[in-house]
């Protein structure tokens, strides 16, 4: 384990969450927990751990447990360490006639991981989702904010190779992305 | 060609951003609406008989009209961008190609129903298309077409987009307003509804994205010009997600009323079976509606051809017809396993039931557990009772349409498909799906 840091937002992100929170009216700060939580996620390492949950809790004046009730119902949301890059493969209805679970197998068998797993580098881990949109561009997975579609064997083998080789840590939300608008308020 | 009013101009370079949507006619429709009292806004939505395109098919003028007016409240109006329902990706391809067009129906249907404070609820797996829309709203705001004082008219409307996080439940509108009140997305029972009472407690209209962004071409082109695209009630153009054992997937706009069989095997649409196979059933409308085998798809009861409409899927009732839905169109072919794709469904319906309710909650489990014994080769006929006789105490009793969404598939299956089940109960070991069982048992193959 890493050496132990006080749980805080960077600048940035502190910024950015108070941003976010002006989005909702007066004292409906906690409409904005959805948006930090996906930060705070990006911001520690891809995971929510109670201690992380706790400082959203703190930011948006509302009670821990009104943080982890959320945060466990929502499936974007992990509640334990993931490694660098989450690969989410798509196993619903139309994905699956396309062969979602030849896939799965596939992954599974080249990183040497079942699925809910992660690799021993900390490199991957694998989550097989519900729907995600792209039924008519299956097999698909998401990793990151990015959508891989049309998949084959041999595509989706060069898109993880593709990752290990830069072993960034990938996450949902790019907080760069984000654009002032909520500035022009008032 | 058939007419576009959607999903026009993709090809145009920008179309995109703000000034490329413009140059093909983009705004225009704002233009036309400030000059236009609020309630005649509604009167054209109503007169142009536009229905609710994520799969209810609510008339949306009559939604509008719902909405409550007490002194000093504030009105809401969110968009339903949470596309989640199985076969439909239709709303994610129009955002992130003309993002425009739904922040211009938005600003619209805002106006309309006196909103100054406007939300895209969207899913939070699509932050590609959530950042998408973002830069697309700073684009308006610095533009005028949002913020204070838009157009000079002395209208205030703020836009924001807001993401989910993964959970089916979240596309019911209450379960979406929980969710954007920032709590866990249990759906509300109604009344009260949204119109009077929804988020934060006060009247709020929650509208899919094709809904809102058909407002734009109804106030271009007046509601009684857009009444006369399609056919009966359905009027106008519709969004279907086509997917599946087909040549050609994607998303197709069509006019309401196209002939299922040409929309199926022409090649402007699906292009037909891939691989020369043949067609063994559809899902029409997403799937929560009911399977149909082939023929009873493409011809009505009354034995003439079906259509692409509300009324004409919906022709039969449960026992011999469907529903047009969100436009989710999953097509399989011969070789498809029935049986195994509603286990496929049905664990979705059991990972994404809320647990409010104890039909749904503890139903759907019961479902797939019983459809996971088919696949081991472990059936019993008289499971095929036991599904039927779980759906139906499922079906109309639950707070949310989930419940009947998770049971119609199941009913549907096995009303039309029961010598499979059948099948799978005689032939045992031999219908076994080896791979399933490895799969779920945490066995590697031999």
């Amino acid at each position: 384990m890493a050496e132990i840091k006080p749980i805080k937002f960077s600048d940035e992100a502190l910024a950015l969450s108070h941003k976010i929170m002006k989005r909702y009216p007066e004292g409906k700060q906690k409409s904005a927990i959805l948006p930090v939580l996906h930060l705070a996620q990006a911001e520690f390492g891809g995971w929510l751990s109670a201690p992380v949950m706790d400082y959203v809790a703190s930011l948006l004046s509302i009670q821990p447990v009104e943080v982890y009730e959320v945060a466990s119902f929502y499936s974007m949301y992990n509640l334990k360490p993931v490694g660098k890059c989450v690969i989410e493969v798509c196993r619903t209805g139309p994905c699956w006639l396309m062969g979602a679970e030849d896939l799965v197998k596939f992954i599974e068998k080249k990183l040497n991981i079942k699925e809910g797993q992660t690799t021993a580098d900390g490199m991957f881990t694998l989550k097989t989702v519900e729907c995600l949109a792209s039924c008519g561009t299956a097999p698909m997975m998401q990793i990151g904010e990015t959508y891989h579609e049309n998949l084959t064997f041999e595509k989706c083998s060069d898109i993880l190779d593709n990752y290990k080789a830069k072993g960034e840590n990938v996450s949902h939300w790019r907080k760069e992305r984000i654009t002032n608008h909520s500035d022009v308020k008032q | 060609m058939a007419k576009q009013l959607l999903i026009n101009d993709l090809d145009k370079e920008g179309i995109a951003t703000l000034a490329g949507y413009k140059a093909h006619g983009g705004y225009a429709a704002l233009e036309k609406a400030v000059k236009m009292k609020p309630e005649e806004v509604v009167s054209e939505v109503q007169k142009s008989g536009l229905r609710g395109r994520g799969g209810a098919g609510f008339p949306t003028g009559m939604k509008w009209s719902f909405i409550a007016k007490p002194p000093g409240v504030p009105r809401y109006l969110v968009c339903n961008a949470d596309e989640s329902e199985p076969g439909t990706f239709k709303d994610r391809y129009l955002m992130q190609r003309k993002p425009h067009i739904l922040i211009e129906g938005m600003i619209i249907s805002s106006f309309a129903l006196g909103a100054n404070t406007s939300y895209i609820y969207i899913r939070g797996e699509m932050m590609y298309q959530f950042h998408i829309l973002e830069k697309a709203i700073q684009e308006a705001y610095d533009a005028g077409y949002l913020g204070k004082n838009i157009l000079g008219t002395g209208y205030d409307l703020d836009l924001y987009v807001h993401p989910g996080a993964g959970a089916y439940i979240c596309g019911e509108e209450t379960g979406l307003i929980e969710s954007l009140e920032g709590k866990r997305g249990n759906p509300r029972i109604k009344p009260p509804f949204p119109a009077v009472k929804g988020v934060w407690q006060c009247p709020t209209v929650v509208n899919n994205v094709e809904t809102l962004a058909a407002v734009v071409p109804i106030i271009n082109m007046t509601g009684d010009e857009y009444a006369k695209i399609g056919i009966g009630r359905s009027t106008g153009t519709k969004l279907i997600s086509a997917s599946g054992h087909i040549n050609k997937p994607g998303v197709y706009e069509i006019e309401l009323g196209l002939p299922v069989e040409e929309f199926l095997y022409s090649d402007q649409y699906c292009g037909g079976i891939r691989n020369g196979k043949k067609l063994k059933a559809v899902v029409a409308g997403g799937s929560s509606v009911p399977i149909l085998p082939g023929e009873k798809l493409l011809k009505t009861p009354k034995g003439e051809p079906r259509l692409m409409s509300y009324e004409s899927l919906s022709e039969g009732g449960f026992g011999e017809g469907t529903m047009l839905g969100s436009g989710g169109f999953i097509v399989m072919d011969e070789d498809t396993s029935v049986v195994k794709n509603l286990w496929n469904f049905t664990r979705f319906y059991h990972h994404e039931s809320c647990g409010q309710c104890s039909p749904c909650r503890e139903g759907t489990g019961w479902m797939e557990k019983i459809l996971h014994k088919f696949l081991d080769g472990h059936g019993t006929m008289a499971d095929i009772d036991l599904l039927w006789d779980i759906q139906s105490k499922i079906d109309g009793r639950t707070i949310c349409p989930l419940g009947d969404a998770a049971s119609w598939p199941v009913a549907s299956a096995i009303r039309h498909f029961r010598s499979e089940f059948e099948e799978y109960v005689k032939n045992g070991e031999n219908m076994r799906d080896i791979q399933h069982y490895y799969r779920v048992n945490n066995l590697q193959p031999a």
